[in-house]
This record gives C-alpha cells, sequence and structure tokens, in this order.
C-alpha cells in the first residue's frame, strides 16, 4: 500500500534536509507501509528509547544519523542509556561495552535531543497537553503519555523512534487515531478493599493482572479511589506494558479520556465487564515472585525511575539506620540534583542506599555478579529481572523491601490479599 | 506451495524453524549467536542463524528491533522471517539493516496454519514475491556460512 504524503514529507525523501534526514525518512516510510498507515501524523515531541547499548549496530545506526547532520525536529528527550554517566564505576562490563554505550548516548545527544536519560520524562519536565500526537518510546511511558496525559502515540521502539523524532512525523495508525483509543473492556474494581486499593503495593499487581487479562484491549478501570497518585498509575502502566504490552488504559473519574464510563467507552453497551477479584489478582501477584527463598541479596527499586514523591516515602524508611544488603534506587539525574539539594541524597547514602541515575539494573550490569534473590516493589523489575539478570525476584511492598535489606531475611505479610 | 504477504521483500533459503511459542528477541534471543536465550522459551537452546524462521507472533519489548539488527550486523541472522502476525518490529530492524548496507532478508506474513505440510527441519525457499515452498536439500547440511560486512 502507497502512503500519501504531502510536499514537505517527500522534501525530506529527496534529500532536503541532507541525506541522514532522507534516511530516518525512508524508515518512517517504511514502518508506515508495514503498519498500513495512509499518511502520516505530524508530531509535537518524542521520547527516544534507542540510545540503550545493545550492540554495535545500533551504534552504527545512530551514528549515521548524527554524522549525515541529522537533528530532532520537535522537542525530544531521551531514556536511559547503559551506562551511568554520573557516577562511573556503577556499571560493570568490559572496556568494549562502555565505550560502545557511550558513543551511543553521544551520538543522541549531537541529534540535539536532550540528556534527560530517565524512563519516566513525564516526571523530568517532558508532559505532552492532553490531545496532542507524539511519538515516544519506552513501554511505560508509552503507557503513561497515553493514559494519564490523554496524549496519543503508539508504541516506538529502536530506530522508528529517533527517525519520528528527525522527521517530525509519524505513521497515522493506532492509538494516534480517535476510534483505537475507545474502551472495550470495563474493569469493576469496587469489590477490592479500600485499604488495598490505597496502597502502592496494589498497582503493580493490578497492572500485571491488567496485562495479562485484558491485553492490548483498552480497558476503563472503575472503582478506584478518585486521588489515586500519579506514582500509583505509573506503577499500573509500567506492570501492564511488561505483562501484556499495554499502551493504554482508563481510570474512570480519573484520567482525561474517561470522565464517565460512557466517555471512555462512547457509550457502547455491549462492552466486555469484568469484576476484579482477589481470585483473579492473587496469580498476578504470585507471577511477581519467583522464589519461596527467605533470604535476600539485594533490593532494587524505581523502574519506572523513581519520583521526589517515592523517595519522600523512602527516606523516612532508612533515616538513621543501616541496610545490610545492596539496595539499589534509580532515578533520573534532576531527582538526584534535587535529593542533593534537600540533603536527602546524603541520609540515603549513609544508609547505604545507592542511587543509580541515567540507566537501571535491568538494563546493565548492576547487581553484584554473585546472584542471588533480587526484592523488589517494581512490577516491571519484577518482570525483567530473573532473564536479564539472572537473579530470583521476591515482589513487596516499600516498606518491606526496607525491612528486609535491614536483616536480609524477607519481610512479606499478604494479609492485604485476603479479602 | 503457499504465499505470504511481504512485509520486507527479498529471497532466502534456509532449514525451516517453527517456534512452538511467541518470541520477544530482547531477552529471547542471543544476539551474538542466534541461540534462543530465553530458559522459559519451548525452543530454549535451538539457533535462529541460517533458519527459515516461522514464528507464531512477536511479543514483548520494541528493542526486539535492535537485536534483530545486530543478528544481521554479526552474520547469525535467520535467512527469512515467516510471521503469523504482522508486526512491525522485527521487520524495522531488517529495514534499518537494509539502509546501513547489512546483507537483507525477507519477512512475511503468513497464517502458521498454512505452514501445517512442512515440518520442521526441511528445506525451505522463500521467493521475492512471497512464494514459500520446499525445496531439495542442498549438498551441505547446513546452510552457508554468512559473514558480517566488517570481515
Amino acid at each position: 500500500m502507497r502512503v500519501d504524503l504531502t510536499p514537505h514529507e517527500r522534501a525530506f525523501l529527496e534529500g532536503a534536509h541532507g541525506e541522514a534526514a532522507a534516511m530516518a525518512m525512508r524508515v518512517v516510510v517504511a514502518a508506515a507501509e508495514l503498519l498500513g498507515a495512509r499518511r502520516l501524523v505530524a508530531i509535537e515531541s518524542a521520547h527516544v528509547d534507542g540510545c540503550l547499548y545493545h550492540g554495535d549496530g545500533g551504534v552504527e545506526f545512530a551514528e549515521r544519523l548524527a554524522a549525515g547532520g541529522a537533528k530532532v525536529a520537535v522537542p525530544t528527550t531521551l531514556n536511559v542509556g547503559a551506562l551511568d554517566l554520573l557516577h562511573p564505576g556503577t556499571v560493570r562490563g568490559d572496556a568494549h561495552h562502555g565505550a560502545m554505550a557511550r558513543r551511543q548516548m553521544d551520538a543522541y545527544l549531537a541529534l540535539g535531543c536532550a540528556p534527560t536519560w530517565t524512563c519516566a520524562p513525564y516526571q523530568a519536565g517532558h508532559r505532552p497537553a492532553f490531545g496532542t500526537q507524539v511519538a515516544w518510546g519506552e513501554s511505560n511511558a508509552i503507557a503513561f503519555a497515553n493514559s494519564v496525559l490523554g496524549a496519543r502515540t503508539e508504541r516506538y521502539g529502536d530506530f522508528l523512534d529517533a527517525c519520528c523524532a528527525v522527521t517530525g512525523r509519524a505513521p497515522l495508525h493506532g492509538l494516534h487515531m480517535d476510534e483505537n483509543r475507545v474502551a472495550t473492556v470495563v474493569v469493576d474494581a469496587s469489590g477490592v478493599p479500600e485499604a488495598l486499593k490505597r496502597a502502592d503495593v496494589f498497582y503493580p499487581v493490578l497492572g500485571t493482572w491488567l496485562g495479562l487479562d485484558v491485553g492490548q484491549n483498552v480497558a476503563a478501570l472503575e472503582g478506584l479511589p478518585s486521588d489515586v497518585t500519579e506514582d500509583q498509575l505509573k506503577a499500573l502502566g509500567a506492570a501492564a506494558a511488561s505483562s501484556g504490552a499495554v499502551a493504554l488504559f482508563h481510570v474512570v473519574g480519573v484520567t482525561p479520556e474517561a470522565p464517565t464510563v460512557g466517555a471512555a467507552t462512547a457509550n457502547n453497551q455491549n462492552v466486555r465487564r469484568i469484576t476484579l477479584t482477589a481470585d483473579k489478582l492473587r496469580p498476578a501477584l504470585r507471577r511477581l515472585s519467583t522464589t519461596d527463598a527467605d533470604t535476600v541479596d539485594a533490593v532494587a527499586v524505581g523502574s519506572p525511575h523513581f519520583s521526589l514523591e517515592e523517595f519522600a516515602a523512602l527516606v523516612p524508611l532508612v533515616r538513621g539506620t543501616r541496610l545490610t544488603v545492596p539496595f539499589f534506587a534509580c532515578t533520573g539525574r534532576d531527582v538526584l540534583a534535587r535529593l542533593q539539594a534537600t540533603g536527602e541524597a546524603a541520609i540515603l547514602a549513609s544508609a547505604g542506599v545507592s542511587i543509580v541515575v541515567d540507566t537501571c539494573v535491568v538494563v546493565t550490569p548492576i547487581l553484584p555478579a554473585a546472584g542471588g534473590v533480587l526484592m523488589t516493589c517494581s512490577g516491571k523489575f519484577a518482570h525483567y529481572g530473573p532473564a536479564n539478570t539472572g537473579y530470583e525476584v521476591v515482589y513487596g511492598s516499600l516498606a518491606e523491601c526496607v525491612a528486609s535489606a535491614r536483616t536480609g531475611r524477607v519481610s512479606r505479610d499478604e494479609a492485604l490479599w485476603s479479602w | 506451495m503457499v504465499t505470504g504477504r511481504v512485509l520486507v521483500a527479498g529471497a532466502g533459503e534456509g532449514p525451516l524453524l517453527r517456534l512452538s511459542a511467541p518470541i520477544s528477541f530482547w531477552g529471547g534471543v542471543d544476539p551474538l549467536s542466534g541461540r534462543i536465550a530465553d530458559p522459559r522459551h519451548p525452543d530454549h537452546g535451538r539457533s535462529v542463524a541460517g533458519t527459515v524462521l516461522a514464528v507464531p507472533s512477536a511479543v514483548g519489548s520494541s528493542s526486539s528491533s535492535a537485536i534483530m539488527l545486530e543478528l544481521l550486523r554479526n552474520g547469525v541472522a535467520p535467512a527469512a522471517v515467516l510471521m503469523g502476525t504482522a508486526d512491525a518490529i522485527l521487520a524495522l530492524g531488517v529495514v534499518v539493516g537494509r539502509e546501513l548496507g547489512y546483507a537483507s532478508i525477507p519477512v512475511l506474513q503468513i497464517p502458521m496454519a498454512d505452514l501445517d505440510h512442512l515440518e520442521s527441519g526441511v528445506r525451505v525457499r522463500v521467493d521475492a514475491d512471497g512464494r514459500v515452498r520446499e525445496v531439495e536439500s542442498a549438498f551441505e547440511p547446513f546452510p552457508p556460512a554468512r559473514h558480517s560486512r566488517d570481515e
């Protein structure tokens, strides 16, 4: 199928903006053909996930764009790389890995991308307005931009994200279009106890269930607290994207496209309805742990990257204590700067919390090489940890992670999950 | 003989490897060797290199484009990919590889049931027009070695 291009878009292909920009447009048009899109859509911002080193081909691609003089056409933030640029000893790995990962990150900076190096760009000042078309990579950021901000993006990944940023265009398909954003499933959470719905530990489990049972269908969740926090929605989306490639969900009365159930479903009476029960959630909870071990070898939090508010919950838990197992908190460099300014970074350091910036523990070798059991309150770490790090995982609340890190023994209370 | 929808045009030939479960190339396939590295995948340990790889569907991370690019660069990519459900992610890795001058491979969308008459391991040829057919085994039991352009 041919893609209809505007004169501006054809000029890109013809090299009006240089050979590198022409290559970027060829990739965008090829993607549009693969996806069956009839035309492209102008985007207002991009979030690029392609800066993470997977091998030398990715470096070659980024350097080809940069050497050809390509520049991003829209404001563009960068996801994590494979290095903590502020703490050079954090990432293990050989010299080739370090050098190539650095070259890849540098090439994206040369394109004019902002050095945010975070998977939570929406908490680092990049918040597209409701209804705007954008091209974002990183599955949790995609879910957040679509669901919580009401911006419009499909799931973009390596290469296509950068090519969209350079051309300012994306294939017009999927979640860029009204008709694909309507909820086709309504999930009733009104039967879940309030105490559980107010607990942060609920949201990664809800997200894991959503990804597994609802998948890429768009769900409208009813019966969640109207004051559900942004970090809870972030955790919900990240877990749902990990377990089921969820890129959009609605929370009735909370998220911008769902003031009412009718608005979220376009008043379709024939949507599938699911009532959330303890029996549905327990398998998702179990799936987030891969071992019954009662000892812990490391703790990691911050996937997606920890926000200032999440650190505000962590600081009182660790103040004045000394953790006995390695404890990693992954965050963006802008959040670290604020923690340093307030003195909270020093409190965390003296308790034994290692702050990791620009990257995270499941995308690059940071956890102690010996392996063992990793405890986390992140649904995304729990999902990707075993395959990417070799660690077994145990899921628990932030408070349970800290308690376990104090003693080296798993401390968990699952009473909240029985009702 | 069956015909698939051409996602990326090209020709390729090799032993058919039908995966029995969806796969995420990121975290699932080792970009240096082509070996299926996900211990939870039923075909764990087999190599996709040089095969006509039939994938019911690709799942998981969009970083799978990057792994496809690395497989092409390292000369351990499949000879062709047949996908049950169309997916821009793997195909995009091939498109970018072509831009960088790496050897390209065909990618087709084809219902997996259309392959039921072919046993895993038989030698299969994919033509530029999307035709997929069994061919007689070549003299060599393994596909010819592929080399990365840097060698």
